[in-house]
């Protein structure tokens, strides 16, 4: 995985509040407007998140570059296959 | 087809036969989780799961029966929203007005969590093309007509959703 400083995200889905599913929910449609090769950053604080988005982005193919924590809220990097 | 080719999506088969709050929750969850996989998913109305694609989703939870249903409180200091309510049977048979209160107070301790509404799990499921199949038997048996239902919803017998869930990864019965 690659350094948080060094990824520069397309564009930001804020899906702090909001629990499951709704977090992978917005990310799949978010990632529907974006190119092949850019990047999602997700920002949530739903504890549940860390495995699911993982889960996700094994399922869909759309490369987790990164999944990490920024004071207490939960951030991912995604890349659009 | 899912599993005859292999380059299909997978492939989640639910049935949906109950009607409450607490029970629409689960088919609307993985059915949109799934569709958010990119996986394909049908969903089958059945019995008392049929009202679930009514245009106005009057789903209510009850007490009675669910001894296990912690009962918590949706406003007040952490503490007390954290306490266990414990509700007797004699006291929720008869209290009028009972179901709608437990009903009301779940809605808002879901709110307050984040969790999203039935309706926004059920439109997320739309925009994911999620197959929301209505059984036409129930339908004949409960007096409903296609209209009563929301229009992407499909109507279709045992026949139509066995033929989905052969072909499918997950089935599930809810």
């Amino acid at each position: 995985m690659e350094n948080v400083e060094v990824i520069k995200e397309d564009q930001i889905l804020d899906c702090s509040g909001i629990l499951c599913p709704m977090p992978i929910v917005k990310t799949s449609k978010a990632l529907k407007g974006l190119e092949a090769g850019q990047i999602l950053k997700i920002i949530s604080t739903d504890a549940g998140s860390p495995p699911d988005i993982e889960a996700w982005s094994r399922q869909t193919g759309n490369e987790l570059l990164l999944s990490t924590t920024e004071g207490g809220k939960f951030i991912f990097f995604l890349k659009k296959v | 087809m899912s599993k005859s080719d292999p380059n299909a999506p997978r492939r989640l088969a639910l049935i949906s036969s109950k009607g409450t709050l607490d029970w629409a929750y689960p088919p609307f969850i993985l059915a949109s989780a799934a569709g958010a996989m990119g996986w394909e998913v049908g969903v089958f109305f059945t019995f008392y799961g049929l009202t679930l694609l009514k245009p106005e989703l009057t789903a209510a939870v009850s007490p009675l029966g669910n001894p296990a249903m912690p009962m918590k409180m949706p406003f007040g200091p952490e503490g007390f929203q954290n306490i266990n309510w414990q509700m007797p049977n004699l006291l929720m048979a008869n209290v009028p007005g009972f179901e709608r209160l437990a009903t009301n107070l779940m809605k808002q301790t879901f709110h307050n969590k984040g969790v999203a509404t039935v309706e926004e799990l059920r439109e997320a499921c739309i925009d994911f093309d999620v197959r929301l199949i209505g059984c036409q038997m129930t339908m004949d048996v409960f007096g409903f007509k296609r209209e009563d239902f929301i229009p992407q919803a499909e109507i279709g017998g045992a026949a139509i959703f066995l033929e989905y869930a052969a072909d499918a990864d997950i089935q599930l019965f809810i």
